[in-house]
């Protein structure tokens, strides 16, 4: 893991989110987080976990307060610099969104449209040293042989890994995970984690992800932060975090 | 068991009686009824002119084969104009379709203004176009084309939209995390998943279009249609059952070519 005494990767200041009609998404979230640290979050279904993730890479906007990615505040970026901002993160969902009925190098490429003009993208005109690195990607994720096979009629865990190599394609310093192994069996869920945390141990890509599973969090976390209708109730490194902090987190009142 | 046993809630007893479906039916009866009273269609002069019917019944059923010939010409041409005009058609409704679809575009004006403008396309009765069009371009398939593109085009692109409302959501969430632009976005995530459907209704349109532009032939907008009024009017109705029957030849193979890329593509 790499030093951690440096400037913070993420920075949010007294950010605040607050829905269309009303319902509150975060309250006065401030906290930092250093570069190459694996951070779960953790709380209640609605506690405000995605809304948290998706404010990094600004698929959520927030309602007031700053954020801060390598000391630069993302709020006012638009158009060309909001997509270059997403270059960097990667993003990693319950639900896999892959592409179904395209092939599984389709997908693991389309980590690079950030990158290349749009035009090149839709006549699917990616380097021959690009293409290189999808086998790459997919080596990581020890799915080579799937190159080929359509994202479909692979199972849960294999396609959740081809998500990663997508991630993978883009470089990126932040991974956000939302939930992403909600919908796998014990065995690919360990899968997953141990792929995320070799990414964060051998490249220092710094790791957000949102657990339901308190073990799963004490296993795998460098630092567990807890969230309660949208305030950050509870953040402590792993080795002060007790299993009894932890129910208390998912206590209802 | 009763429910006290089993702790169920209570039913309303709207629920209960399905007071919406039977109340609903009712309705739909006495609109029936009424709308026959009113206008005057009464299954009585169907019954009692029955004979005439059968009569020209029996004269179809001896289709004079001999004139299979005559009509190959004019059906490849139909059949050219069909594919031609729903072709036009379904091209342009897709970046149509795509401003209509309510997931994709959150501007409720934009999407309001194009939907009218779709409903506005698809108000325009068919026989109307090919009217305007015969006058416009004179008679000759030209008109048929242009009148089938247009039609197409209103009805395509409403199925297109509503397809597109349907999609997956997740891999256009993906797609705009790496940063992907609109037009890449889409071309990446909602394509792939609407691609089949829209080659189906695709199809489908097409196969409207041929049975259309036999219609169409009687105002002039050329094809098969020219041959089928000049039978009707000729009282050759051993010659319209030659029509009807390749016609209906061309619809099989089309829903054939559909049924089989569907399950293709899927």
């Amino acid at each position: 893991m790499q030093a951690t005494a440096t400037a913070p990767i993420i920075a949010f200041h007294h950010v605040n989110k607050i829905y269309a009609n009303g319902t509150v998404g975060l309250k006065d979230i401030d906290f930092q987080i250093p570069r190459g640290q694996f951070l779960v979050v953790v709380g209640l279904s609605g506690a405000g976990k995605s809304t948290l993730l998706r404010t990094i890479n600004r698929m959520h906007e927030i309602s007031s307060g700053e954020i801060r990615i390598d000391d630069a505040p993302i709020g006012a970026y638009k158009g060309k610099a909001l997509r270059q901002l997403r270059c960097h993160i990667g993003m990693i969902f319950q639900n896999f969104n892959l592409v179904n009925r395209a092939s599984v190098e389709r997908n693991v490429l389309s980590g690079l449209v950030g990158y290349y003009p749009t035009w090149k993208c839709i006549l699917g005109l990616f380097s021959a040293a690009d293409k290189q690195r999808a086998v790459q990607a997919l080596k990581r994720v020890s799915l080579t042989p799937k190159i080929f096979t359509r994202a479909d009629e692979l199972s849960g865990g294999q396609q959740q890994r081809v998500a990663i190599a997508r991630t993978l394609m883009q470089d990126p310093k932040i991974i956000l995970a939302d939930e992403p192994v909600a919908s796998l069996d014990p065995r690919t869920t360990k899968d997953v984690m141990d792929t995320l945390q070799r990414l964060n141990r051998e490249d220092g890509i710094t790791v957000i992800v949102n657990l339901h599973s308190v073990a799963l969090a004490r296993q795998y976390a460098d630092r567990i932060i807890g969230l309660r209708a949208g305030e950050l109730v509870y953040d402590q490194p792993i080795d002060n975090v007790t299993t009894a902090d932890l129910d208390r987190i998912y206590q209802t009142n | 068991m009763t429910n006290s046993t089993l702790d169920l809630p209570k039913r309303p007893w709207r629920q209960r009686y399905h007071v919406a479906a039977i109340g609903w039916t009712l309705v739909l009866g006495v609109l029936l009824v009424l709308s026959s009273l009113m206008t005057g269609a009464n299954l009585g002069t169907f019954l009692s002119n029955i004979d005439q019917f059968l009569a020209l019944l029996v004269q179809m059923s001896h289709p004079a084969w001999s004139y299979l010939h005559v009509i190959l010409q004019p059906l490849y041409e139909t059949i050219q104009m069909a594919i031609l005009g729903t072709t036009i058609g379904a091209v342009l409704a897709v970046p149509f379709a795509l401003l209509a679809a309510s997931n994709l575009v959150g501007n409720r004006l934009l999407r309001g203004l194009i939907r009218f403008f779709l409903d506005l396309v698809r108000t325009l009765p068919d026989l109307l176009l090919a009217a305007i069009f015969v006058a416009v371009f004179g008679i000759g398939s030209t008109a048929g084309v242009i009148t089938l593109a247009i039609f197409s085009f209103g009805m395509v692109s409403k199925l297109f939209y509503e397809v597109i409302e349907t999609i997956d959501m997740g891999p256009l969430e993906a797609l705009k995390s790496v940063g992907a632009t609109k037009v890449t976005m889409i071309w990446y995530a909602v394509l792939p998943q609407i691609l089949n459907q829209f080659v189906s209704y695709f199809l489908y349109t097409l196969e409207i279009n041929v049975r259309a532009s036999t219609v169409l032939g009687y105002l002039g907008a050329g094809g098969i249609g020219v041959y089928l009024q000049r039978s009707l009017g000729e009282f050759n109705y051993s010659a319209t059952a030659v029509i009807i029957l390749a016609t209906l030849v061309v619809v099989l193979v089309i829903d054939g070519i559909s049924n089989h890329l569907r399950r293709v593509l899927l």
